[in-house]
């Protein structure tokens, strides 16, 4: 697969008019995640309404992968429960590491399926899982949060 | 750019094997040398000649093979000494790598500090000679402090002797000659000449100036020099330490094991003379033994030689780079007291800086390889106000074909980013 094919247009149309993007009141936790390789920084803060995830905001720097994923993950996971969430999580992640063999449910992850191309490129794996690594710690903390009120 | 000097870059190519190699369909464009240089032919046959013909462990092992094992690591450490002028071979310790020679020296030396004593670095620094040193400061109280950087990617001298950075409490001083990522040549004996004036040990990480400078450690006027043989043709796993010996005989022990002890008892133990006492277990032997042979090879072209087609190449890249639209060069845009790591941001016609991870990437598939990211510098780049950049890094066989490739791929990845796809 050549590079060209892997920046998507879906990739590069949510790096360049990111979802979601800001950090928003009110949430339920918020966290900092850092590719060390590279500097790159996501702010994340995740809100819930039980276990429903009401908004997700982000502030950060970012190559157009890890940018545009983050975009990406925003418009999938808001509106829906915690667990719901983290089995899309798991879907994305699976596909991440697939190597480009992996047929994604277009239903399921929508724009996400846009990203099997990058798992051919190991170095960029990493990339689009910052943002998504970045959601579960949220969550995971916004959900002890919700559970101790 | 025909070459007047009888520099014959494409015969030095054919001694590097992967030159020769494609990246999918396109040939390698390797612009990566400051993160770690190609290995010529020499090299990879004197590590294989060393396993096929004469390997075992040395000074302990006292049979054929032992013997002529440990020839060949001791004449290595003689290899080093003579080619950075170090009074002798005694001078020269052997480590894993640049880290680990900054590590000895910061480990070594931190048990001479004190609460309130100074240890003064700089803001371009590499990882590798800041991390050991805060590790210093928290294990003995001493204070770390910092030389800026002036507009130009220079360290800022003014604004250092305004603060009184060094004086009387600064205990160490510790600073790159060469920036890994700006390119600057640091006035290392001008500081040097400072720290001794104070009474402080004065620490030079050259891992980026003795691959192609020639550095003299006498020139430097310093006490410990570090620097790495990966980047410098050999292999890795091997760096060295170089020491002014009334220093390193005055240092206590690093790290414990085999071959750095006099007498072992269970009641304590003594230590060997350096540089055995900082090379505990057995050493980096076919590293070393690969790492005289590059040096070897380094003689051969002359160092004179490599170090004026660097300026040459390094003239020409910048000038090439710099005409890229909505490029901005880091440090130095002159080729005057700078290296060929050249590092610089790329935006898009609309003004969008591109990730340097989207740079690196898009010149990969054009067989041109860079480096994308803090180049282990993030406080360099927290101080240029940057998360990260691109750095292209030249060397003894880069022609100035491969910087027209790369400043045609750096136009067509502004272009790809910019939608003029």
């Amino acid at each position: 697969m050549s590079v060209e094919a892997m920046y998507q247009e879906i990739i590069l149309d949510h790096y360049k008019a990111k979802h979601h993007s800001g950090l928003r009141e009110p949430f339920g936790a918020e966290v900092t995640h850092v590719n060390p390789s590279c500097g790159d920084e996501v702010v994340m803060r995740v809100a819930l309404d039980g276990d429903r995830i009401t908004d997700v905001s982000y502030s950060g720097v970012g190559c157009s992968i890890s940018q545009a994923s983050t975009s990406v993950m925003t418009d999938l996971v808001i509106g829906k429960t915690v667990p719901e969430a983290l089995s899309l999580l798991a879907d994305f992640t699976e596909m991440m590491h697939s190597q480009g063999r992996y047929e994604p449910d277009e239903e399921r992850l929508e724009d996400a399926v846009a990203f099997v191309g990058v798992s051919q490129f190991p170095a960029r794996v990493k990339c689009a899982l910052l943002g998504w690594s970045a959601f579960k710690d949220a969550a995971a903390q916004a959900l002890a949060a919700e559970g101790q009120e | 750019m025909p070459d007047t000097t009888g520099y014959d870059v494409a015969a030095i190519r054919e001694d590097f094997p992967i030159l020769a190699r494609q990246i999918g369909d396109v040939p390698l464009v390797y612009l990566d040398s400051a993160n770690t240089s190609q290995k010529p032919a020499a090299v990879i046959d004197a590590i294989d000649a060393h396993y096929r013909a004469h390997n075992a462990n040395v000074a302990r092992a006292m049979h054929t093979l032992g013997g002529e094992a440990t020839a060949a690591f001791e004449g290595a450490r003689a290899k080093v000494a003579a080619f950075i002028g170090a009074a002798g071979p005694e001078e020269v310790v052997f480590t894993k790598n640049a880290s680990e020679a900054l590590n000895l020296a910061a480990y070594t030396l931190g048990s001479r500090l004190q609460p309130g004593d100074e240890i003064v670095i700089s803001v371009m620094e590499h990882h590798s000679n800041i991390v050991p040193w805060q590790l210093a400061a928290e294990r003995t109280g001493a204070v770390l402090r910092w030389f800026d950087i002036t507009d130009d990617g220079r360290l800022d001298l003014a604004k250092a002797e305004a603060e009184n950075l060094i004086n009387e409490r600064t205990k160490v001083v510790s600073i790159t000659a060469v920036s890994n990522v700006l390119g600057t040549v640091n006035p290392v004996a001008d500081i040097a000449a400072q720290a001794h004036a104070v009474g402080a040990v004065m620490v030079v990480d050259a891992a980026q100036a003795v691959p192609y400078a020639g550095v003299k450690v006498e020139a430097l006027g310093a006490d410990l020099v570090s620097f790495t043989g990966h980047k410098m043709l050999g292999p890795t796993g091997i760096g060295v330490l170089w020491g002014r010996y009334d220093l390193l005989a005055d240092l206590p022990p690093f790290l414990g094991g085999g071959e750095m002890i006099n007498v072992v008892k269970l009641t304590g133990s003594t230590y060997a003379t350096p540089p055995h006492r900082f090379e505990a277990g057995t050493p980096p032997i076919a590293e070393a033994v690969g790492l005289g042979a590059a040096i070897d090879y380094l003689n051969e072209i002359g160092i004179e030689n490599i170090a004026l087609h660097e300026e040459r190449i390094t003239a020409y890249a910048l000038t090439r780079i710099a005409a890229v639209p909505g490029l901005k060069l880091l440090g130095p845009t002159r080729p005057v007291d700078r290296s060929g790591a050249i590092s610089f941001t790329l935006s898009t016609a609309d003004g969008e800086e591109i990730h340097p991870h989207d740079i690196m990437q898009l010149l990969d598939s054009r067989g041109i390889a860079v480096r994308g990211g803090h180049h282990c510098a993030r406080p360099l780049h927290e101080r240029l106000g940057i998360v990260a950049s691109t750095r292209a890094s030249l060397y003894l066989y880069t022609t100035t074909a491969e910087v027209d490739a790369l400043a045609d791929g750096l136009v067509y990845v502004a272009n790809f980013f910019g939608g003029k796809r």
